[in-house]
């Protein structure tokens, strides 16, 4: 009697995407405009009261948009999503619901450098302070809650060493401490750990990695898991309290189990503004389709790629957790059985130099910053992505100076291979 | 009946089915969620009856006040019910009396009386706790989708063409669509807590 789930790949290809139900068209259109017109007065004021759905201006709502959210909301077992102009957007948009000036929120050491970067300083102007916590060690998040502590902030799989986070172990930090778990899912993708069935209250990513998967579009995601009580103390005003913004309506009480993702749209975005563009939502909904083939493909190329460097004379390391050796091997059983990711580091017994020297000699890899892309990408974190840290912090972070990061395409794995052997023996 | 997640034709029938909707706490107050279900269902086309003894003598959007049930006077198919989980059993009671009896009793978002419920169905009537007919309309319309809410339900049919307003039919042929397990979990371990 209980209606059927379907499986991750047919969500993939058909979640929030019905036929155009004036033309037919199969594929979700792309909605280029900026507003849409009224019916009437009445039905104006109730847009814009909330007590209506339906969409009023791009930089709020947008059909094509729509789509897309629905569809990585229902990938990740979310109640709602909100898609924004960027992952760091997202991050801003998720903290803007939960922190007042003065608030701190907790975040594990190994980040993308950006987040790092966002987080110490242009957090710190808005009076949002972050504790930072060591993910290898569960009781250092323990240590850091504080009578201010209002969110804790993860990556599934961090960048830039591929490690992986015991997402259950920190949840049950946050639950102790009654605040949100917020996990950027971004390098695992909801195909391979689903950090809301581990106890996360929040998920962000960036779209622009493997969900979007081909390097076309910016855009980033945050994923209401309808799991959280924003009404059970006064910490969440933005969510319990009367909105003065929109004539005091509380957002809890009215949307129920996906009021965060309301709250981030009409509170947050509305008045932040950073929107993604119709087109870019297009690009990024057309790559989900393949999300899982893809998936399959990075990780497959990314284990025999590792297994490759690790038997290279001229490696000090590679850090890739679906090896059996590496440290996070337990924890990538258990999270990520599908695969490990493939975006992953490694270290050259040659120093900084034999890296820089690395990345000059790669023909098919490319020289960029960016991750989970269709080509197989190749950086120097120390020198680029985490430059802006200091030395003991790019070491913490996993981008110590004699590090490369790599982020495996869909190539074919013996082209990989054979590009990386003669740039590792020019 | 498992009151933890229904099948969406249980929803869809019932929405589909009833044309009188008793809201038992309707507040003419417009930024109150129980004024929201009430416009958007009238919106909908439902024959909208506000219950609240509070504010007799006065209407909401055009439909006068009544103290209580007894007081409609004529047959209503679905009591919703916009109060609290301890309110909940002399409404049901007072429901039960009427005469015809009406088909469905709703607690909205929130509310959940497990015995007030295994009442009202005793006495054949469909029950549905913890869930809003806004919400739902929405989502089984997949009208919902449009605020990016994971509307649970899939289709590769054309949707029906939307009447006046954008108002999107609930006579869509879907399957499920993304399940909200860990949603569905937290809130009944809360409704157990309370």
């Amino acid at each position: 009697m209980t209606d059927r789930i379907p499986g991750f790949s047919t969500l993939a290809v058909h979640a929030g995407a019905q036929p155009d139900p004036t033309t037919g068209a199969r594929v979700t259109p792309i909605y280029q405009t900026t507003s849409f017109v009224f019916n009437d007065a009445d039905h104006a004021a109730s847009l814009f009261g909330l007590q209506a759905f339906g969409n009023i201006y791009t930089r709020i709502t947008n059909p094509t948009t729509a789509v897309l959210e629905e569809r990585v909301a229902a990938l990740e077992g979310g109640t709602a999503a909100l898609a924004v102009a960027s992952g760091h957007a997202a991050q801003v948009v998720v903290l803007q619901q939960l922190l007042m000036p003065g608030d701190e929120f907790i975040a594990a050491r190994k980040l993308y450098g950006g987040s790092i970067n966002q987080f110490t300083h242009a957090f710190k102007s808005f009076g949002w302070n972050v504790a930072w916590a060591d993910p290898d060690d569960i009781e250092s998040f323990e240590r850091a809650v504080t009578p201010h502590t209002k969110a804790i902030f993860i990556e599934s799989i961090a960048n830039p060493a591929g490690s992986i986070t015991d997402i259950e172990a920190i949840a049950t930090v946050a639950r102790k401490a009654g605040v949100p778990l917020i996990v950027d899912n971004t390098l695992a993708t909801p195909y391979l750990i689903r950090p809301i069935d581990h106890g996360a209250d929040i998920v962000v990513h960036s779209l622009t990695k493997f969900l979007g998967g081909h390097g076309n579009s910016l855009g980033g995601i945050i994923v209401d898991a309808g799991t959280f009580d924003w009404s059970k103390d006064d910490k969440y005003p933005m969510l319990s309290e009367p909105r003065p913004e929109y004539h005091g309506i509380r957002i809890q009480e009215t949307f129920g189990n996906f009021a965060f993702a309301i709250a981030c749209r009409v509170l947050g975005l509305r008045d932040l503004g950073p929107a993604i563009s119709p087109f870019n939502a297009f690009l990024i909904l057309t790559g989900i389709e393949t999300l899982s083939l893809r998936m399959q493909k990075h990780c497959e190329n990314a284990k025999a790629v590792a297994e490759f460097l690790s038997g290279h004379p001229a490696v000090a390391e590679v850090n890739y957790s679906g090896l059996a050796s590496n440290k996070y091997n337990n924890l990538a059983r258990k999270y990520a059985p599908k695969g490990a990711g493939a975006v992953f580091t490694f270290s050259l017994k040659g120093g900084y130099d034999a890296g820089v020297s690395l990345v000059s000699n790669l023909k098919l890899f490319s020289h960029l910053a960016n991750v989970g892309d269709t080509r197989s990408l190749v950086i120097h974190p120390a020198s680029t992505t985490h430059s802006q840290l200091d030395d003991a912090a790019k070491v913490r972070s996993g981008a110590a100076p004699d590090v490369v990061r790599l982020s495996i395409g869909i190539e074919d794995k013996e082209d990989l291979i054979a590009d990386l052997e003669q740039a590792l023996s020019a | 009946m498992n009151h933890d997640a229904y099948d969406d034709n249980y929803i869809r029938e019932i929405l589909n089915g009833v044309k009188s909707i008793a809201m038992v706490g309707a507040s003419p107050v417009n930024v109150r969620p129980s004024y929201f279900a009430f416009k958007y269902l009238a919106q909908r086309g439902y024959d909208m009856i506000p219950v609240n003894p509070g504010h007799v003598g006065k209407s909401l959007l055009g439909k006068p006040f009544v103290a209580s049930l007894a007081d409609i006077g004529r047959p209503v198919d679905m009591i919703d019910i916009f109060r609290n989980s301890s309110h909940i059993l002399p409404v049901v009671d007072e429901a039960l009396k009427l005469s015809p009896p009406p088909k469905v009793i709703w607690m909205q978002l929130g509310a959940r009386d497990d015995a007030a419920a295994a009442k009202a169905e005793a006495a054949g009537l469909k029950v549905v706790m913890n869930r809003c007919p806004k919400i739902e309309y929405g989502r089984l319309s997949s009208e919902i989708s449009w605020m990016g809410v994971n509307s649970r339900t899939l289709s590769s049919k054309r949707a029906p063409i939307p009447t006046q307003g954008m108002r999107l039919s609930l006579n869509r042929t879907s399957v499920g669509g993304g399940e909200t397990a860990a949603s569905d979990r937290a809130a009944k371990n809360k409704s157990e807590l309370t």
